[in-house]
Formats: C-alpha cells, structure tokens, sequence
C-alpha cells in the first residue's frame, strides 16, 4: 500500500468532499427542516440570520459551541463522552459504499465516484445500521438517568426490530441483481430499469423501516417528553447534544441516498445518453452524481414532510407493526419476487403481488375484522 | 506498509482487547471490549480476503448478539449485582488450568508443524460471497438445510418462551 499513489490520493479527496457534502447538506437540513415546518403550520420560520435565515444553521452551531458542556457527576465518563462520537462514526460511515457516479478520466487518471467498492456492498451499509444502535444505548446508559437508560432501550429494540424487515426487503433486491455490490445494483437499473418498478412493495417496506432506523416522526419514541423527559439524551448539552441530533440528519440524507441506490436507479437520469453525446462523459458522470444527491434530497424532504403530517405510534403499536406487519409482507415480498423471476415476467408479478395482497387485505377485512357499528 | 506488519499490529490489539474483556471491572466495558474484539477478528477476514465473512461477523455478533448482551447487562443493578472475589485457592487452581492448557496448545501447534499453504494453488477469490455460495449450495447442501432447520426449531422455541399465556401478567 502506497500512502502516496495517485488512487489513494484519489479516493482520500473524494471521501473528503463526499464527507463535506454529508455534513454541508445535514446542516443545511435543520434549517429547511424549520423552514417547512413553517410552512405546514403556516407560519414564518427562521429568518432573522441572514437573507431568509440561511445563517441559521451557523447560528445554532455557535450556540451549540457557546452552551455548558456538562457532564453529569456519577455518570460513566468515557462512556458519556464516546456515546455521541459513536453516533457521528457510524452515521458517516455508511456512505463509503455508496455509488455517486461511474468512473470519471481527469488528467489521463481514471477515477471511480464510489469510497470502496467491495463485492459485499449492501451487507457493509447493513452492518453499520446495525452498529448505529450503539452509540444511543452507551450514551443512554451512561448518562446514570433511568429516563435516559429507557430512552435508549427504546432505541435499541426498534432499530434491532426493524433491521429484519429492512434485511428482507433487500434480499427481494438481490434475488434481481444476483450481487450484494452496490455498485452491481446501480449498473442493473441503467437506462429507467428503476427497482421501484419491480419492487414497489418493497420499497414502501424499506421507506417505513428507514424511518424507523433514523428515529424519525412517527417512529421517534427513543426520545418523547412526555415519557421519557427528552429520552437518551436527556442528559447532554452543547455540542454532544448537537453531534446526537446531527447524527440523525446525516441518517436521514445517508438513507436517502442508500434508497435512491436501492430503488431509483442511482446515478441514472432520464437522457443520460443525450449529455453523454453533447458533453461527454465527465459532463455526463457529474450530472448524474446531482442526479444522486436531488433524489436524497428528495428523501429528506419526504422525512419531514412525514414528521409534520403524521402523528407518532404507541410503542406497541410500533413493536405490533415491526413484528407482525412489516416481517411477514416482507417475507411476501420475497416470495412474489422470486415467482416472478422463475416465471420470467418480475414487472407483472410484482404489480399482481401488490394488487392481490390489497384484494387479501379487503377480504380479510370485510370476512373477519368485527366493525363497530356507529 | 507490509501486510504482515499489518497483521502482527491486528493480533496484538485481538489478544489485548480480548485480554481486557476479562481484566474488566465493569461488565459493561467488558461488553465493549468484546466487541471491539469483534472488529479485530473482523479485520483478520479482511486480510484473508473474506469480505463476506467479515460483513456477516460484524452484523450478527456485533450487531445484534452483543446489542443484546448490552440490553441485558444495562438492566442490572449494577452496584448490587457485584459478583463476589473468589477465595485465593480458587484464583491458583484456576491459573494453574489455564496455565496447562495454554502450554498443551503451544506444545500441540509445535508437534504438528502446520505446512504453510503454497503459493501455486492459492486462489485469492476462495473468501469471496460468490465462491462461498456456490459451495454452500453445492457440495455442502445438506448440512446447510440441517442447519436452517435448527434455526427454525430454535426460533419457535424463542418465540414459544417469549409468548404471553392467556391469564399471564400483561407488563
């Protein structure tokens, strides 16, 4: 391993501005996060720092930075410290996988937008889901505050509940690709052979337990004042409070990205092939990386638009819809899916699958669910 | 950088985190030495070329095992739980059987003179998923499907210890 050979410069410069990306648009994302609550409640928003507030995220760090660091006095210190940081690893760790464009020549060097393209692509943003859950319960557990501690149990059995339907709404992905590399699944998509086409139940199935992965409205029971005082973080202030609710914002944009890789064709657009022509290929590769990053924004903006439309569960009602709901459709899903490619035709049997699955719910209904009578 | 100075740097941080999960006090750090064990091992796949193996490591063991390992430990009261120190004769015996043991698996390694692999018939693409599959599917069918259904035994079970009888307690 050369240290300094022009591929690993290479790939250290685009995991860098991949990383300034990921925190530029997370803290921009708190900003637009207010600005559309607004808009739902019909009401301003931030706009006193800057021209329409667009300052406003510099403002809250600031505050962030000004604010106590406190740290409780019989809580886990180490602990208390590395729970936030954890939380801030994992959240950025999971966009080495992502593809953000095929392979660009500048300077006669041939570089790939992708931080590592290992042959086991989808598993690694699986097993750094699956990690996310630490920094949350060290933090919660640390804190030495049982409303933290519950908070953080919370968080821990949703995401480790909801990790399953997630791994089995994949599994539907791979029976199409035959590969677990991200970057496999985006080339099989090229040319508006978008997933969500094929899999449009399992896409609803990865979207809800996305949700449920990034704590979000209305799966954000780790954290509810009325329970649990504020929930895991009960306890922080300043900048590990914000490295915690900043967390959450890069999940959400890592997400979406991860989703729009999955299910809308990754760095396919509509007319890739006419730019390619006009401007060549570099032209044509940058565009696509947009093309990326506008779906994840897309994502995002879905995120909120969920979180100021839609009341929150009850936590039964959450572990009822993770367990009996989500884990048996997705098991569905496979099976269609795998009908489909035996039989040839996976657009038709995906469609029929959602359509009869619907007719199944309708008879059920009418059949055997007693109806109040008003 | 050599891959074997790599691997000498990786061993040494397995046996001291490994070593740590033991010295710990306090069972929580032990659980996060476990999993940073965890990462150790998973890093050994990795330079064996076994990305698959190094995936799953990372999602079953650190992922969902030892996250419930920590769920179960962070319900204890910890203070009132400690376990009590063993008496001095039982620190000696159980020195002297680790002791033997470690000197049987020095002196077992030595007697066998495990033949290093040659470099002709190594193929580097033996750790990878495809591979893997083919021969999980292939040569090794039927105990693959034993093992499914051990697993589907084992579920059942969690989930018939896990049930709420009518009439129980509703928490």
């Amino acid at each position: 391993m050369d240290l300094l050979s022009d591929l690993f410069l290479a790939k250290a410069a685009f995991i860098g501005i991949v990383f300034a990306i990921t925190l530029g648009i997370a803290a921009y994302s708190t900003y637009f996060e207010r600005k559309i609550a607004a808009f739902m409640q019909d009401r301003i928003g931030p706009d006193r720092a800057g021209p329409f507030g667009i300052l406003q995220p510099l403002a809250d760090a600031v505050k962030m930075f000004m604010k106590e660091d406190f740290i409780p006095a019989n809580s886990n210190k180490w602990l208390f410290i590395a729970g936030p940081c954890l939380s801030m690893l994992t959240a950025l760790m999971t966009s080495a996988v992502v593809p953000f464009g095929d392979t660009v020549t500048i300077g006669g060097v041939t570089f790939d937008l992708q931080g590592i393209d290992v042959n086991i692509g989808i598993l690694w943003v699986f097993g750094i889901v699956s990690l996310g859950v630490y920094g949350i319960l060290i933090g919660g557990w640390a804190s030495n505050n049982k409303y933290s501690l519950l908070g953080a149990i919370r968080a821990a059995s949703q995401n480790i509940s909801y990790e399953l339907a997630m791994g089995l709404a994949i599994i539907a992905i791979l029976l199409f690709t035959g590969s677990l590399s991200t970057k496999a699944i985006v080339e099989g998509q090229q040319n508006g052979h978008w997933n969500i086409f094929y899999q449009p139940l399992g896409f609803i199935i990865f979207l809800i337990c996305a949700f449920a992965e990034c704590n979000r409205t209305p799966f954000d029971l780790p954290e509810c004042e009325t329970e649990l005082i504020g929930g895991y973080h009960t306890e922080y202030s300043s900048m590990k409070l914000g490295f915690y609710l900043f967390a959450e914002y890069i999940n959400m944009f890592i997400s979406g990205a991860v989703m729009a890789t999955l299910y809308f064709g990754g760095y396919d657009y509509p007319g890739i092939d006419f730019v390619t022509a006009q401007f060549g290929n570099n032209i044509a590769v940058f565009v696509g990386m947009g093309a990326l990053i506008g779906k994840a924004l897309l994502f995002v903006f879905v995120f909120m638009w969920v979180r100021w439309t839609l009341p929150r569960f009850r936590y039964d009602q959450l572990m009822g819809l993770g367990w009996a709901g989500l884990i048996p459709l997705s098991m569905y899903n496979v099976v269609v899916t795998a009908f489909g490619i035996l039989i040839g035709k996976p657009f038709t049997a995906g469609i029929v699958g959602v359509v009869l699955l619907i007719l199944g719910l309708l008879i059920h209904d009418q059949l055997f669910v007693k109806k109040k009578i008003a | 950088m050599v891959i074997s100075n790599i691997w000498y740097f990786l061993s040494g941080l397995t046996l001291l985190s490994a070593l740590m999960v033991v010295l710990a006090k306090n069972p929580i750090h032990s659980v996060l030495y476990l999993v940073f064990t965890f990462f150790c091992i998973s890093g050994h796949y990795v330079l064996l070329n076994a990305q698959f193996l190094m995936a799953v490591n990372i999602i079953v063991y650190a992922g969902a095992i030892m996250v419930l390992f920590l769920f179960v430990i962070m319900m204890f009261d910890l203070k009132k739980n400690q376990p009590e120190s063993k008496s001095s004769l039982t620190k000696l015996a159980g020195s002297v059987v680790a002791g033997t043991l470690l000197v049987l698996l020095i002196a077992l390694l030595r007697k066998n003179n495990l033949p290093a692999p040659s470099e002709v018939n190594f193929k580097s693409q033996t750790g990878m998923v495809e591979t893997l599959g083919k021969i999980l599917y292939t040569e090794y069918l039927l105990p693959f499907e034993l093992i499914s259904i051990l697993f589907f035994v084992a579920m059942v079970g969690a989930v018939m210890l896990g049930k709420r009888e009518a009439g129980e307690r509703n928490f």
